[in-house]
């Protein structure tokens, strides 16, 4: 009852006219990127941080919070007509959905993918606006060791399920979590790392980092390799719309999926390639039509694009409650909070249920906003892939840029940008993920504060950790993630021996 | 999905990366070793760094090993060319904001190069369009969101 109440306050304000207009720039950009190849909502998250620190926080959160869902919903376009996904999440998508569009069932291949987004969407929100109070009273008893417990399980989550390879994800992790060393101390003012660089005392900043990784990395990473692979888009063939057969082969994987999205989403495994990819292999099985897969089967866009979005929604559970990002984008959001003096966890709720319920509020509005931009405008965004690439990329950068040099425009700042770019171009370059070293970057000191916090109250004795129970209990998951990947990896030698 | 195809030798890119990740680890290291202030119980400013060298130490030593056995994935060979055009367009940026030449130029600088490493040949052109667009940026930052960009002699002429 209480969350009902809480919600429809929500609505209360994100129904204002001018947080309307926040949401609908949001799922309007967040659209607009999902559908560019390259470009995805952590990427443009991170790009609009530095322009809207000055805005209104909670209109620029639910600007945010669109981007996020937006970019879901127009991943699939690229997808489906270009078979690139624009992010890994519509990797699924891509496989069946491009063999659609070949065929001439491209819009219908839109039109699941939609509406599945929709529909996933709305039930995983609903669930994040149900799950979430009931999250915030187990967290309030939380104390600074089962917090650092959560955030190592973080760090081994996000670096072992983001890319394909452990040992990458977690060099990733660790130079992250080495920039986070950087600056002054917080408790004995001493100033580590810094190397007699002023510029340096103060930490090296999130937005910075994000944007060197995933802006200038990205635009380096595609103008080397731009003689590659040329893209070829497919013209939507026939009727836009689904016929009843369609319909009724998309209901039950649209839910599926999403039963897969959300919770896996809401774990600190998060991530939206895990359950988009269950998705497709339970459709798969599932299905009908079986000899259809591989060859256009409306059920593998179906199923996966309702897992990435209700993954999407997920991920925003443990953001919102606990202050933990478990995907490139809500590491960035993360960031976005924190430009505000905003903390999410339990205590945001308690101080300012106006924002956090305006951006759950509007999280609803922002899915029915994209449904109605996605289907009948489908054509407009098609034509958004005609931009030429050179000016694309121009602009990107003119933008990185631009938005480092309005919150600081020295020099070392701007080289620094120049410095993670090029790092992050050698990291794509070579298989590394870029998002566990973002995540470090934002966890590591939070994780060494909850720690110092923990031991202090121990009065130094470590044991603190194992003693609680859900510490105990959350450091456990964390060691048995982190070497699972390694034994499944053994696991599969034999199985590929075998075969 | 990784193309590990065993390489003769060890895989160059793995012993570079594993080589320079524990010099970094000796940089933290030393740096960590410097602190003079520590704490009487609970974690002092070191331990952190400690555990991050010790991390860094394990994923370079990882990272020779794995450079004797199969290495990183090996990619397509890479296009020097529109590299360089784009590292000298932010490098140009940066030079522009350190010498006091302003945004407006920065930025046209940056968009005409890095149009011109995705392969555009109208260099003219894309500098125009740097340059309007570095201004229409800087007039609306200054105006609306009340963000100052860097000034040159050509910014002074708008305020």
């Amino acid at each position: 009852m209480d969350t009902l109440l809480a919600l429809m306050n929500g609505f209360g304000v994100a129904l204002e006219p001018s947080k309307l207009l926040f949401c609908l720039v949001g799922v309007f950009l967040g659209t607009a990127v999902g559908v560019l190849p390259g470009i995805g909502p952590a990427l443009t998250v991170a790009l609009l941080l530095p322009v809207t620190f000055k805005l209104d926080p909670a209109g620029s959160l639910i600007m945010f919070a669109g981007i996020y869902y937006g970019g879901m919903y127009g991943g699939s376009t690229t997808a489906i007509l270009l078979n690139a996904p624009g992010e890994s999440a519509s990797l699924a998508t891509a496989l069946e959905g491009s063999k659609m569009a070949k065929a001439g069932r491209g819009g219908p291949a839109l039109a699941t993918a939609a509406i599945g987004s929709f529909v996933a969407g709305l039930i995983a929100t609903i669930g994040l606006a149900f799950l979430a109070p009931w999250l915030v009273e187990v967290a309030i008893k939380f104390g600074p060791w089962d917090y650092f417990a959560l955030m190592i399980l973080a760090f081994v989550t996000v670096s072992a399920t983001f890319g394909d390879s452990p040992l990458r994800g977690l060099t990733s992790l660790f130079l992250g979590i080495t920039l986070g060393l950087v600056g002054i101390d917080k408790l004995t003012g001493q100033a580590r790392l810094t190397f007699g660089v002023p510029e340096l005392l103060n930490g090296i900043e999130v937005t910075t980092l994000a944007v060197g990784l995933f802006a200038v990395g990205e635009a380096l990473y595609v103008a080397s390799k731009r003689f590659r692979d040329p893209e070829e888009i497919i013209p939507i063939k026939g009727s836009l719309w689904m016929s009843k057969q369609d319909w009724k082969r998309s209901w039950a994987p649209w839910l599926r999926g999403t039963a897969y999205g959300f919770p896996i989403g809401a774990l600190p495994a998060g991530g939206a390639e895990v359950p988009t990819f269950l998705s497709y292999s339970t459709e798969k099985r599932l299905c009908k039509y079986p000899e259809e897969f591989g060859k256009g089967a409306i059920e593998g866009v179906a199923g996966p694009e309702a897992a990435n979005n209700a993954s999407a929604a997920g991920t925003l559970v443990p953001l919102l409650t606990l202050g933990l990002p478990t995907s490139a984008t809500a590491a960035i959001m993360l960031a976005g909070f924190q430009q505000y003096g905003l903390n999410p966890g339990p205590l945001l709720f308690a101080e300012k249920p106006d924002l956090v319920w305006g951006l759950i509020a509007s999280l609803f509005i922002a899915n029915v906003m994209l449904v109605i931009l996605n289907l009948p405008l489908i054509g407009l965004w098609v034509k958004l892939l005609a931009v030429p690439q050179p000016w694309l990329y121009a602009g990107i950068l003119v933008f990185a840029t631009m938005g480092t040099m309005a919150v600081n425009a020295s020099p070392v700042e701007l080289g620094m940008l120049f410095l993670f770019g090029y790092l992050g171009y050698l990291m794509r370059r070579f298989d590394y993920p870029v998002a566990p070293m973002v995540v470090g970057l934002i966890l590591g000191p939070m994780a060494e504060a909850q720690l110092r916090r923990a031991l202090q109250i121990s009065l130094g004795d470590p044991m603190i950790l194992l003693e609680n129970p859900i510490s105990a209990t959350l450091l456990t998951i964390a060691a048995i993630a982190l070497v699972a990947p390694f034994v499944m990896k053994g696991l599969n030698r034999f199985k590929a021996a075998e075969d | 999905m990784t193309n590990a195809t065993p390489a003769r030798g060890a895989d160059r890119p793995a012993l570079i990366v594993g080589l320079l990740l524990l010099a970094l680890a000796g940089v933290v290291y030393y740096d960590a070793s410097q602190q003079t202030i520590t704490s009487n119980y609970g974690l002092g400013p070191t331990a952190m760094p400690l555990v991050a060298c010790a991390g860094l130490v394990i994923l370079g030593l990882t990272h020779l090993a794995v450079a004797f056995r199969g290495g990183l994935p090996k990619p397509d060979e890479a296009d020097r060319g529109a590299l360089l055009w784009i590292a000298g367009g932010l490098a140009g940026l940066i030079g522009c904001i350190a010498l006091g030449g302003g945004f407006v130029i920065a930025i046209t600088i940056l968009f005409a190069s890095t149009a011109r490493g995705f392969g555009r040949r109208a260099l003219a052109v894309d500098a125009a369009i740097g340059f309007v667009l570095g201004l229409v940026i800087f007039l609306v930052f200054a105006k609306l969101l009340t963000l100052l960009l860097p000034l040159g002699p050509l910014e002074r002429l708008f305020l």
